[in-house]
């Protein structure tokens, strides 16, 4: 019988195809020489510190960069590093002095000048660093980066260098919590190396952090190295780590408990009701410093004038956050009773309760008070947000369904998603929202001024809602005046009050960093920024 | 058929100026991306409209489209957004899908050939049904789902395969996303091969290989097969180009850093120098796949002549 024996032939042919593609691979089991292997996302923009802005990027600049001061990972408090002392008399003139024995891993000594080149870099505008604005309180700012025209200045006018270990700052404005936002990575000093040879540079960055940058390919995987001379006292307790660039966090994690990774830190939304049988205690979940709200277009005649501070507050109360943050987000996020963070902590200004009765949900009275307002403009309300990641179409959907519940109305609520976030960014920027929308902030430095001033202060930076109130103007500037801390917090608190007041922005969730780790590593947590703190992990 | 190939390749010229131009509009029409290089933040004014100059972003987008155009005839495909070259970019990734995309082609051309060679020969009996079941599964199955079905399982339960791909993405590492991209064409592939080898099968030309007592094994490889491979070829070639760009979601669950990979993070961040610099490549891919496979023809079927 031919037939029989080519039938025969054709499944060998199937038998052997079958198992070269299951046998082949596997074996993968363990990072070369003990490094550890964790999940990665391409970084947006060259790893430039003034240029990253996210968290892909910082996880990289948190390994190879020390600053003048850093985050406690702990307790997110601004701890000197570099720094010897900061000193200033009138919290606008200040004078740093930075310790003596740090260098960077080529051995170039890390001096006066290391930091003021940096800083002079990242503010001039010709380089385009998105991070240029955190240098927009030193003094000469407005020369080197003008709103538009060419600049009339190549280096800030506020910096002055008095000798390798001492330079002076100038702010334009009293700010009495400036040196603690210092620990931010677009302060990191630079090499000559980095102005030098740029492009080498960003091909291998080199650094002053407990690694080195051993090998990068652009998109798929970066290998860092312990490096022995780290003069710090927080010296890695690994050999070594290997970010690799994930396209999809469900992959990352599937190879988490295959094991070929030890360290993902992004849990998909999917996999949130499982993870807990899949991980048990090697998954964490941690509140990161972003706060997430719904901002009030206050340009919008509609939404600003006279009694509709009842309304807003009538709709925050129509808001059901536990029920949403409990069933969509599985807690990975927390409802939200002020406008900062937990990360502050009660020390750094963080007051749970403080939004008052206004931030919990209570249908009957929330209709009431719409209703004294003078009820919904236009008779409804649409929100809006990007809809192309963080499965904000869900969220939106359900504080929508919230709202129409409390109103008993199916029209009272409708959401408008937008297609991509730079459209979404695009409309934002013209003013054209007629109703509330997304409004997230992830702090750039664990800091209660971090939380408020770029967001309501009059024409600041990312006050998309252009909310606008003398008091709280008033009281901030009192607050960044203030040489006590712990009366500047509380000065800041009242400004937050008026927040509470007026509800131009309604608070709705404070976002938690999650992750989960092998049971090859141990000692693993993320940080404020849900980072994770790679130096501290250790290798089983 | 020189004549024939350079008309052709003259005919490619307004087709790749019309879809470079197409999709050239589509992804500049999705909007300003560089609002969305500041995180949640409002983008900073100044350093925006520099962005914008650098990237010729604040010219009307004729003059973009003819400024894009000059340059690549030039063979520079412009600067991602992260500081990477785009001909870097692809340097690195089309080697990858190359490899992914053969060894799909290998799979789907050996495996469907085969099994369409005998479903034909054994026409209505048990084993072309099973083979027809088996397809018709196939087909119904989308491949984000095969493809983390066959990923947890070979992957995570039984271990017997990475569940993702080295970034030197190795031969050994791509036969399972390799197998999961070709699934559904070589779904396609052995019914094609069926339907043709059955209808052939009865055809005269085979009669007479059969009556002069030509071996059943030149036959069917020789006489039949050859025949009625024809329309399988045409099918394979414009698979080709489909498999290439057509391997985002593969390329996505296994973690491979290809053209589905790059073209996935450029549509992303809207980085628009990326996406129309990979999709003219894939045109071009198309292009010259579909031209190759009416080469084929000839070389199949003597009858076929290009003058």
């Amino acid at each position: 019988m031919r037939g029989a024996t080519r039938a025969k032939w054709a499944v060998w042919v199937m038998v052997v195809v079958a198992l070269a593609a299951a046998g082949c691979g596997g074996g993968r089991s363990v990072g070369k020489g003990g490094a550890v292997r964790a999940s990665w996302g391409d970084p947006q923009n060259p790893l430039e510190p003034a240029n990253t802005n996210e968290v892909q990027g910082g996880k990289v600049l948190d390994m190879i960069f020390r600053g003048l001061k850093r985050y406690d990972p702990k307790t997110g408090e601004a701890v000197d590093v570099i720094a010897d002392r900061i000193e200033t008399e009138d919290q606008q003139h200040f004078t740093v002095t930075i310790k003596d024995g740090w260098s960077f891993s080529n051995g170039e000594k890390v001096t006066a000048h290391s930091f003021v080149d940096a800083w002079n870099y990242g503010a001039a505008i010709g380089n385009e660093q998105k991070n240029a604005s955190f240098f927009q309180y030193i003094d000469g700012y407005d020369k080197v980066h003008p709103d538009s025209g060419s600049p009339s200045a190549k280096t800030l006018s506020g910096l002055a260098v008095k000798d390798d270990r001492t330079f002076t700052v100038k702010l334009n404005q009293k700010f009495s919590t400036w040196p603690d936002t210092l620990g931010y990575a677009a302060f990191s000093p630079l090499p000559k190396a980095f102005f030098d040879d740029h492009d080498g540079w960003i091909k291998k960055p080199i650094g002053n952090g407990p690694y080195t940058v051993r090998s990068y390919d652009k998109g798929t995987v970066m290998r860092l190295a312990k490096w022995d001379a780290y003069p710090g006292p927080d010296k890695a307790r690994n050999n070594g780590v290997e970010l690799r660039v994930y396209t999809d966090n469900n992959t990352a994690y599937t190879d988490l408990q295959a094991g070929n990774l030890d360290l993902a830190d992004d849990i998909p939304a999917q996999q949130l009701r499982n993870v807990k049988a899949d991980l048990g205690d090697r998954y964490i979940n941690q509140p990161a410093g972003i706060v997430q709200t719904l901002a009030f277009p206050m340009y919008d005649k509609g939404w600003s004038k006279s009694g509709m501070a009842k309304v807003r507050k009538g709709l925050s109360m129509a808001i059901n956050r536990k029920q949403i943050t409990d069933e969509i987000f599985q807690k990975t996020r927390v409802p939200a009773t002020d406008w900062t963070s937990p990360v502050l902590r009660a020390e750094g200004g963080y007051k749970p309760g403080l939004c008052g009765s206004a931030c919990s949900y209570d249908p009957a009275r929330a209709k009431r008070l719409i209703a004294e307002g003078g009820g919904l403009p236009g008779g409804k309300v649409t929100v809006t947000s990007n809809v192309d990641t963080g499965s904000h179409r869900v969220w939106m959907d359900a504080v929508c369904n919230s709202i129409n519940n409390v109103l008993d109305s199916e029209k009272a609520c409708t959401v408008n998603p937008i297609g991509t976030f730079a459209d979404f960014r695009n409309k934002l920027g013209g003013h054209q929202m007629t109703g509330p929308f997304r409004a997230g902030w992830q702090m750039d430095y664990p800091l209660i001024q971090d939380f408020l001033q770029p967001l309501y202060y009059t024409d600041a930076s990312s006050n998309d809602g252009k909310f606008s109130d003398p008091e709280f103007d008033r009281l901030v500037d009192k607050a960044n005046g203030e040489s006590d801390k712990a009366k500047a917090v509380s000065d800041f608190q009242d400004a937050e009050k008026v927040l509470a007041d007026q509800m131009p922005v309604i608070p709705l969730w404070y976002q938690n960093g999650s992750a989960g780790y092998s049971e090859s590593i141990s000692n693993v947590a993320l940080n404020q920024f849900s980072v994770p703190v790679y130096n501290e992990i250790k290798v089983n | 058929m020189g004549r024939y190939v350079i008309r052709r390749l003259l005919q490619m010229i307004p087709v790749f100026i019309g879809s470079t131009f197409l999709i050239f509009f589509m992804v500049y029409a999705l909007g300003d991306p560089v609002a969305a290089l500041f995180g949640d933040k409002a983008p900073d004014p100044a350093t925006a409209a520099q962005i914008r100059k650098d990237l010729y972003l604040d010219e009307p987008l004729w003059k973009q489209y003819l400024h894009y155009m000059g340059q690549v005839l030039q063979g520079n495909f412009g600067t991602a957004f992260n500081g990477q070259k785009v001909t870097e970019l692809m340097g690195t990734a089309f080697p990858v899908t190359l490899r992914l995309t053969l060894v799909a082609i290998v799979l789907e051309m050996v495996i469907g050939i085969v099994l369409g060679v005998f479903s034909g020969l054994r026409r209505g009996r048990a084993v072309d049904t099973t083979v027809l079941l088996l397809t018709l599964i196939v087909v119904s199955v989308p491949t984000f789902v095969s493809g983390y079905l066959l990923q947890y399982v070979f992957g995570v339960k039984w271990e017997t395969a990475a569940a993702s791909v080295a970034p030197e993405a190795p031969l050994g590492e791509l036969l399972l996303p390799g197998l999961v991209l070709a699934l559904v064409s070589l779904a396609y592939v052995t019914r094609l091969t069926r339907t043709s080898i059955a209808e052939n099968a009865r055809a005269d030309y085979v009669r007479t290989a059969v009556a002069k007592g030509l071996p059943r094994r030149r036959v069917i490889i020789r006489h039949l097969l050859r025949n009625s491979l024809i329309p399988v070829v045409t099918f394979i070639g414009t698979d080709i180009g489909s498999l290439m760009g057509g391997a985002i979601v593969t390329e996505r669950i296994f973690n491979i850093h290809g053209v589905g990979y790059q073209l996935y993070q450029g549509i992303l961040r809207q980085n628009s120098p990326t996406v129309v610099g990979f999709v003219t490549i894939l045109v071009i891919v198309f292009l010259l796949a579909n031209l190759l496979v009416d080469l084929l023809y000839a070389v199949l079927d003597p009858r076929i002549r290009y003058a």
